[in-house]
């Protein structure tokens, strides 16, 4: 047993429901936290992030007319499907941050409980941001939250699993599809969650995973026409004004967040006001 | 019995003797008038007559501003129980509505806007704005937005010149209830209600520095975008200004809220009620001259009946009264500035030489003045400039579709997401065409209604955030949602 | 009849006529009724339409109190409506009970206005709830007696009901019967329709039978006739026009009391049907206090003082 050859993942990115290698053949190297080597995830290239954006865009209109009860029970199917994985999860956090067995392990149990608090929040976004608005004249006049559309994420480096729902879940919950960098130190994680969602009913092309470099791909997350919003949360500070400008282009909507509370579901719901006449 | 030629709507004109306009104006900083160093003149875009003469406020003018604004802030506004302020609020509401002919009056004189909408719209809506927000000061731990609401301080607030009134209650009223103090910019050709306003802080002896009024031009504004002391910048105006402010403001821990251009689908559907389609295209398109960033200015017509409405809009188009804005029964007044109208003709003549078909209402156009004719273009298509960009004008375009599916994809196929109307009897169809239209307002059956209960903002290029109703006052409030 | 080729007189066909109407969005036509309102006239338009609106008037009185006495000064009133003026035009018709024509007629001919109509409201008025064979002797004794115009009242309850060719031949019949003696004015009671839906569906419906007037109510049923009622009957009128070259005049009746109503109506008609309806052939108002009001608004005008209620005579 001990002589046993094991056999190693390959990681690719996770793009339109599939596991394509980047497009430009670049790869990085993840070590443990000895130095030792563990992998060659795929630095994704501008032409994976156009893709991913096609993907999602072509998603969006799709997931966005699945009821609110369908979108709340995938979120829950995907925690149901890491619930199943997560001594998988755990080695990979151990593995490649090194830190202990048990705080790996509350990570994974606090990312499959965001996932399924999440999942709860799908059907009742308009009660938390919807109104009846008492217009004075006949009419009746009613505002409701709508997905964005195409959302572009740079995921935490640490927590790299819960920073990674954080940067999904929030976004997809309410319609909108997700282009979402992960974890540059420690991506392993996200692409094993990738394989999670590929076998939790998400449909192709609504969560798109990207392996790479933050300062590479956050710029041509900012500057591409397609995308309407940008949550940099896991991006540092200092590149926040530039990413910024970049995103005035088309008026994206970008935001930092600190924390996982519903403000981060609104944050890219867009309100639509309709007004009718009332009479006879 | 003789017949005359026609039935003659009397000119009835409004008494221009309800405004005093002082021949020079100063700036309102910290609850007093102070005097400006250079000055601009505004004009009667209707006579070209200069009213009065305008400051210029410079980088001393704005730095005392913030600081009389951040003083009021620190010292009395942000200390006051949210009950006290409401009741501010209340009394300029009041106070708005005791006075109304006067601003009225003023707003269409500076404007060139017809008075029957200054009178039954601006300014009552403006008066409302104030009596809405005055209700939340002390209520917004029940606004659903989060437990921990606090202002942002000072706000930077810069309006423009097609609604100045109203688009200062949409600005000042929500900010002085969550809490903020503002400095507050008025159009450049239109600051004669602000002004006016500033009178009504004295009146309702609201504290010196809450609200505190520059005039001036693009520099001014500039100096308020970018000034340190500010923690808020709220902008209604074009895209192009937007995305300027945007890119501005992204390097500091300023929030904003946008609400730019628009460039509107009005759907009428081939079950629409028509004779009310047609009106609400006229309202669409012709409300404030077309000075509205959610005109109605693309008209996207069912092929099969785009004939019978074209020749009903026609007829209506010309029963338009186009004239002095002060006469009573005026429809469409005058557009507010020469370089505006200057925009509207090189748009329109990308239209002619584009191969559109130019058709404009017969009437006469007084001779002073800056005029322009109730316009449809057809034989348009999405490629024309005419159909993409914004013409902030009284020219409509219109387009035709097959299938209710083609109707919303030229709907949605621009960078604008505004508003939209959509015209038809059938109940299904209406809420299908809503949830598919990508605008921040959709008006069904009707076209251009505004309301303080309402929020109002856009999707996409059109702009950051929403004002009025419980939406609105988040742009005030810190940490919802995000930072 | 030809029905302008519009409906074979089947019940297919005009269903499918009916079919083909836009519907009218209330909130929308309320609106523009109440922007059109807002318009003010010339002083110099003023004085003729206060003349026209005088000309256009159906002085009516249609109580069961009603004695040849009070329909002698109603004629009276009608043919010289300001006794010290004699530049006061004469009102478009009298309209009374059909019991009442031959006395009307005959006193106005008596008068001097022999140019002043007599209308005789029929069919049932004001409910029609009778029998074909009742309403179509109520309308032969009118023009028996002289009436030269015949208001007469729809259906209801066939047209709620949804019988429109019931309806429909009802308005042919009384058309035959009118032949080319007496106008014939279609009463819709739009108050009883209630939905402005229904109006215009009642308006195409009495154009294509053959109505010559649509008229919107009895005045015994409120509300009669609101602006946006009258704007849609406009509308109407002005659509069929288009389609058939044929130009259907409209009277509104019912809560037209003063001048300024008056006024309004003009502009309504003028603005929406066009002001080729601005005559009495096109345009009648049924009214009765109207005139006084009217009269008193033209001596306002004359001497430009506000009159007094003891100037003019009460009929």
């Amino acid at each position: 047993m001990s002589n046993r050859i094991d056999v190693k993942k390959t990681y690719k990115l996770f793009i339109n429901g599939a596991f394509p290698r980047t497009e430009s053949g670049r790869t990085y190297e993840i070590k443990n936290a000895k130095g030792g080597f563990i992998a060659n995830p795929c630095l994704a290239s501008r032409k994976d992030l156009k893709d991913a954006v096609v993907a999602a865009r072509a998603a969006q209109s799709g997931w966005n007319k699945a009821s609110a009860y369908n979108k709340g029970q995938i979120l829950y199917r995907i925690a149901e499907m890491l619930e199943g994985r997560r001594a998988q999860f755990v080695d990979e956090i151990v593995g490649v941050t090194g830190v202990t067995k048990a705080k790996a392990d509350k990570e994974v149990i606090d990312s499959v409980d965001r996932l399924v608090w999440y999942a709860g929040w799908s059907d009742k976004l308009s009660s938390l941001s919807g109104a009846l608005n008492p217009v004075a004249g006949p009419y009746y006049n009613f505002t409701v939250p709508e997905s964005m559309g195409v959302i572009a994420a740079i995921a935490p480096e640490m927590p790299s699993l819960l920073g990674l729902i954080d940067s999904i879940a929030p976004i997809i919950v309410g319609g909108n599809t997700v282009v979402v960098l992960a974890s540059t130190k420690a991506p392993l994680s996200a692409m094993s969650f990738a394989e999670v969602i590929a076998t939790s009913d998400v449909p192709a092309g609504v969560i798109n995973i990207l392996t790479g470099k933050k300062d590479e791909i956050a710029p041509w997350m900012a500057s591409h026409m397609d995308i309407d919003g940008f949550d940099i949360s896991g991006l540092g500070a200092k590149s926040h004004g530039a990413v910024r400008i970049a995103g005035a282009e088309n008026l994206k909507r970008i935001y930092s967040f600190k924390s996982a509370d519903p403000g981060r579901i609104l944050a890219f719901l867009e309100n639509k006001t309709v007004w009718h006449p009332i009479g006879l | 019995m003789e017949t005359p030629v026609s039935f003659d709507y009397a000119p009835a004109p409004e008494s221009r003797s309800l405004v005093s306009i002082k021949p020079k104006y100063g700036h309102f900083i910290g609850g007093k008038f102070v005097a400006g160093s250079k000055h601009f003149p505004t004009i009667n875009p209707a006579t070209e007559e200069v009213l009065s003469q305008i400051a210029l406020a410079g980088k001393a003018d704005v730095d005392a501003a913030v600081k009389a604004a951040r003083k009021a802030y620190t010292s009395t506004w942000s200390k006051m129980s949210g009950k006290e302020r409401g009741k501010y609020l209340f009394r300029i509401a009041r106070i708005m509505q005791e006075r109304a002919r006067e601003f009225a009056v003023l707003e269409t004189l500076d404007n060139g806007k017809p008075i029957r909408e200054s009178r039954d719209v601006d300014v009552p809506l403006a008066a409302a704005h104030f009596f809405y927000h005055a209700g939340w000061a002390d209520k917004l731990e029940f606004a659903g937005l989060g437990t921990s609401t606090k202002p942002h301080g000072v706000a930077g607030q810069i309006i423009p010149w097609n609604f100045p009134l109203l688009m200062l209650a949409w600005k000042v009223a929500p900010a002085l209830a969550t809490g903020n103090t503002v400095v507050l910019k008025p159009a450049e050709s239109t600051s004669l209600t602000a002004l006016l306003f500033a009178e009504v802080c004295q009146l309702a002896e609201l504290p010196a520095g809450v609200v505190n009024i520059v005039t001036g031009d693009g520099s001014t504004g500039a100096l308020i975008v970018n000034h340190p002391g500010i923690d808020k910048i709220a902008f209604t105006g074009s895209t192009e200004v937007g995305k300027i402010i945007a890119r501005a403001i992204a390097p500091t821990h300023k929030s904003v809220t946008l609400e730019l251009g628009g460039k509107a689908a009005n759907i009428i559907f081939e079950d629409a009620a028509i004779d009310e389609a047609i009106e609400g295209i006229v309202d669409g398109i012709f409300f404030n001259q077309g000075h509205v960033c959610c005109a109605g200015s693309r008209l996207i017509l069912q092929e099969n009946i785009a004939d019978e409405v074209l020749t009903k809009l026609k007829k209506r188009m010309a029963q338009i009264r186009v004239g002095d804005p002060m006469d009573k029964n005026t429809d469409l007044g005058a557009i507010n500035s020469k370089e505006q109208l200057l925009k509207i003709r090189e748009l329109s003549a990308s239209g002619d030489a584009e191969g559109a078909q130019r058709w404009s209402a017969p009437c006469d156009l007084p001779a002073k003045g800056y005029w322009f004719a109730p316009t449809i273009f057809t034989g348009v298509t999405q490629s024309h400039r005419i159909v993409r960009e914004e013409i902030f004008g009284p020219v409509l375009s219109v387009l035709t579709f097959r299938t209710p599916r083609e109707a919303i994809d030229k709907a949605n196929n621009t960078p604008f997401g505004l508003s939209a109307g959509i015209w038809s009897e059938k109940g299904s169809r209406i809420l299908w065409a809503s949830q598919q239209l990508r605008a921040g307002v959709i008006w069904a059956n009707t076209f251009n209604k505004f309301d303080p209960t309402s929020p109002f903002g856009g999707y996409k290029e059109s702009g950051w955030g929403r004002e009025g109703g419980r939406h609105g006052l988040s742009a005030y409030l810190k940490g919802v949602g995000h930072e | 009849m030809s029905f302008y080729g519009l409906v074979d007189g089947s019940q297919a066909s005009l269903k499918k006529y009916l079919a083909a109407l836009s519907g009218v969005d209330q909130t929308g036509a309320d609106a523009r009724a109440a922007m059109l309102a807002t318009r003010s006239i010339k002083i110099t338009s003023k004085r003729w339409a206060i003349d026209t609106a005088i000309s256009m008037v159906d002085l009516t009185t249609l109580e069961g109190a009603d004695t040849p006495g009070k329909v002698q000064a109603l004629c009276a009133k009608a043919v010289r409506p300001d006794p010290t003026d004699s530049s006061v035009p004469s009102v478009g018709a009298v309209c009374v009970y059909n019991d009442m024509v031959a006395v009307a007629r005959k006193h106005l001919d008596l008068i001097g206005g022999a140019h002043v109509g007599v209308a005789a409201v029929s069919t049932a008025f004001p409910s029609g709830r009778a029998s074909m064979p009742v309403k179509i002797q109520d309308t032969q004794d009118a023009l028996d007696a002289g009436a030269s115009e015949i208001d007469m009242v729809i259906d209801r309850g066939a047209f709620l009901s949804g019988d429109y060719i019931g309806v429909f031949n009802e308005i042919v019949q009384i058309r035959e019967l009118c032949g080319s003696r007496a106008h014939l004015k279609v009463i819709f009671e739009t108050g009883e329709l209630v939905t402005y839906d229904n109006v215009r569906k009642a308006s195409f419906l009495a154009m294509a039978a053959g109505a010559d007037f649509i008229k919107t109510s009895t005045g015994k049923v409120a509300p009669a006739a609101t602006a946006p009622v009258v704007l849609v009957m406009l509308e109407a009128v002005r659509d069929f026009y288009q389609m058939t070259q044929t130009r259907i005049g409209v009277k509104p009746a019912g809560g037209i009391r003063n001048t300024k109503d008056a006024i309004k109506q003009l502009v309504l008609v003028n603005e929406t049907a066009g002001p080729e309806w601005l005559t009495p052939a096109l345009f009648r108002i049924g009214a009765s206090a109207l005139l006084n009001d009217l009269l008193m608004q033209r001596m306002k005008l004359d001497d430009g003082y506000y009159a007094s209620p003891q100037y003019v005579t009460i009929d």
